[in-house]
C-alpha cells in the first residue's frame, strides 16, 4: 500500500515538474514536437530509475559506513554522470535503433536536476531500497506525463499567430503555468 | 585574452542575462523565489559558487585534458556547492531549510556548468572571477525581481515586511507554483517588449 501511495504521489501530486520545478531545463527545451519529447521521457525515467538505485546503494554500503555523508553530493552527481555515460554506451551496443531515437538525449540528462533531486530526496525521506527504486520510477513517470502533454499544447501553440513579444518562451510558460494549476488540483490529496 | 572587466559585469548583468536572455538555471529560478528573500539568497549562494568555480576551473584550464574537462568541472562545481551548503547550514540555517533541497542542486545548475565551459576554460582567471560575478548578480537581480512580485501579489509584503493595505485582495496563486510560471512569462515580455523598442530606435 505503502508503495502504490509513493508511487502515486510521485506522479501526481508531486509532480517534478509541475510542483517541484525540477527538469525545468529539458521540459522547456526538448517540448516542440510529442515524439521527441517521449523520447526523452522514457530516457529519464530509465536513467532515474537507475540512478535511485545505485544512490542508495552508495550512500548506505560506502558513504555511511565510512562516515562521509556530507559528501553525498560529489557522489551522487559522479554516480549519475558516469551510469548516463554507461547507459548510452549499453544502448549503442545493445539496441542501435533505439540509440539513434535517443541518442541525443542522453548526455542532456546528466544536467537534468529531476535525476540528482530524486536521488537526494530518497535520502532525505530516509527511504528504503525498495521505495528509492519506486519513487525514482514514479517520479520519472510524472515527467513522462507533463513533457507528452506540454509538447502536444505547444504542437498546437505553434500553428497560431502571437504577438511576437510574447511568442517563444513566455507563451510557453504561460501555457506550463495553466498545466500547473490544473495539477494544483491533486494536491488537496493526501495518502 | 585581457578583456574590461566592467564590460564583463555589465555583460553578465545585462546583455546576456542568464534568466531573461539567455533562459538557463530555470529550475531553481521558479522554485524558489517565492518571496524576494530565498531570491535573494539563492542568487547569493549560486554567485558565490559561480565565482569560486569559474576562477578555480580558469587556474586549472591548462592541466586538465580536454576529454575529461565536463566531469572534472563537475567535480570542482560540487566541492564549491558542498562548503556553500555547510557555511549555510552552520550560519543562516533559516535560509538553509527555506531552500531546502535545491542548495545541493546548485550542481546541476546549468548556468555554471555553461560558464564554465564557454567562459572560464578558455579565459585567465581574473576575468573569469568576473565573469562569475557579473553572471552571478545577474542571476540574483532576475530571482530577486520575481521574488519580489510574487510576494507582493500573493502576500502584499517585501522582504517580509507587509506594504499592501489589508483591503488589497491577495493572490495565493502567485505563491504556488503557477504563479512563478506567469511572473517570468510577465517579465520576460517586458524584457522581450524593451529589445523591440531598442532594436527599432
Amino acid at each position: 500500500m505503502k508503495l502504490i501511495a509513493i508511487i502515486f504521489t510521485a506522479i501526481f501530486i508531486n509532480n517534478y515538474v509541475m510542483s517541484q520545478f525540477l527538469g525545468i531545463c529539458p521540459f522547456l527545451g526538448v517540448s516542440k514536437k510529442v515524439e521527441t519529447a517521449a523520447g526523452m521521457g522514457i530516457a529519464v525515467t530509465f536513467v532515474m530509475a537507475l540512478a535511485s538505485a545505485a544512490a542508495w546503494l552508495a550512500y548506505n554500503y560506502i558513504l555511511i559506513p565510512l562516515g562521509l555523508e556530507y559528501l553525498y553530493n560529489i557522489a551522487f552527481i559522479l554516480i549519475i554522470a558516469s551510469l548516463v555515460q554507461f547507459v548510452e554506451m549499453f544502448i549503442k551496443k545493445s539496441s542501435p535503433s533505439l540509440y539513434q531515437a535517443l541518442g541525443v538525449f542522453l548526455p542532456l540528462i546528466t544536467t537534468n536536476c529531476a535525476v540528482l533531486g530524486v536521488a537526494v530526496s530518497n535520502m532525505q525521506a530516509g527511504y528504503n531500497f525498495i521505495e528509492s527504486v519506486v519513487n525514482g520510477v514514479g517520479g520519472a513517470l510524472g515527467f513522462l506525463l507533463a513533457i507528452v502533454l506540454f509538447a502536444g499544447i505547444r504542437e498546437r501553440i505553434a500553428r497560431n499567430k502571437l504577438l511576437p513579444s510574447i511568442q517563444g518562451f513566455p507563451i510557453a510558460l504561460i501555457s506550463a503555468g495553466l498545466m500547473s494549476i490544473a495539477f494544483l488540483g491533486f494536491s488537496g490529496l493526501s495518502l | 585574452m585581457k578583456q574590461n572587466p566592467a564590460k564583463i559585469i555589465m555583460n553578465g548583468l545585462l546583455t546576456e542575462n542568464p534568466t531573461f536572455v539567455q533562459v538557463i538555471g530555470m529550475c531553481p529560478t521558479l522554485a524558489v523565489t517565492t518571496g524576494a528573500m530565498n531570491g535573494l539568497g539563492m542568487g547569493l549562494s549560486v554567485t558565490a559558487v559561480l565565482t569560486c568555480s569559474n576562477l578555480f576551473i580558469s587556474l586549472i584550464r591548462k592541466f586538465v585534458p580536454d576529454e575529461i574537462r565536463i566531469p572534472s568541472f563537475i567535480v570542482v562545481i560540487a566541492t564549491f556547492v558542498t562548503i556553500v551548503q555547510l557555511v549555510l547550514k552552520a550560519y543562516i540555517p533559516a535560509l538553509d531549510s527555506a531552500l531546502g533541497l535545491y542548495i545541493p542542486l546548485i550542481v546541476v545548475n546549468c548556468l555554471i556548468l555553461a560558464r564554465a565551459e564557454a567562459f572560464a576554460s578558455k579565459n585567465d582567471p581574473v576575468s573569469s572571477a568576473l565573469d562569475g560575478i557579473g553572471m552571478g548578480l545577474g542571476f540574483t537581480v532576475a530571482l530577486t525581481a520575481i521574488g519580489i512580485v510574487r510576494e507582493i501579489l500573493g502576500t502584499g509584503a517585501v522582504f517580509g515586511v507587509t506594504i499592501l493595505p489589508e483591503a488589497f485582495p491577495k493572490t495565493i496563486a502567485m505563491i504556488l507554483p503557477p504563479g512563478a510560471f506567469f511572473t517570468l512569462a510577465a517579465l520576460m515580455v517586458i524584457v522581450n517588449k524593451i529589445k523591440a523598442s531598442k532594436a527599432e530606435a
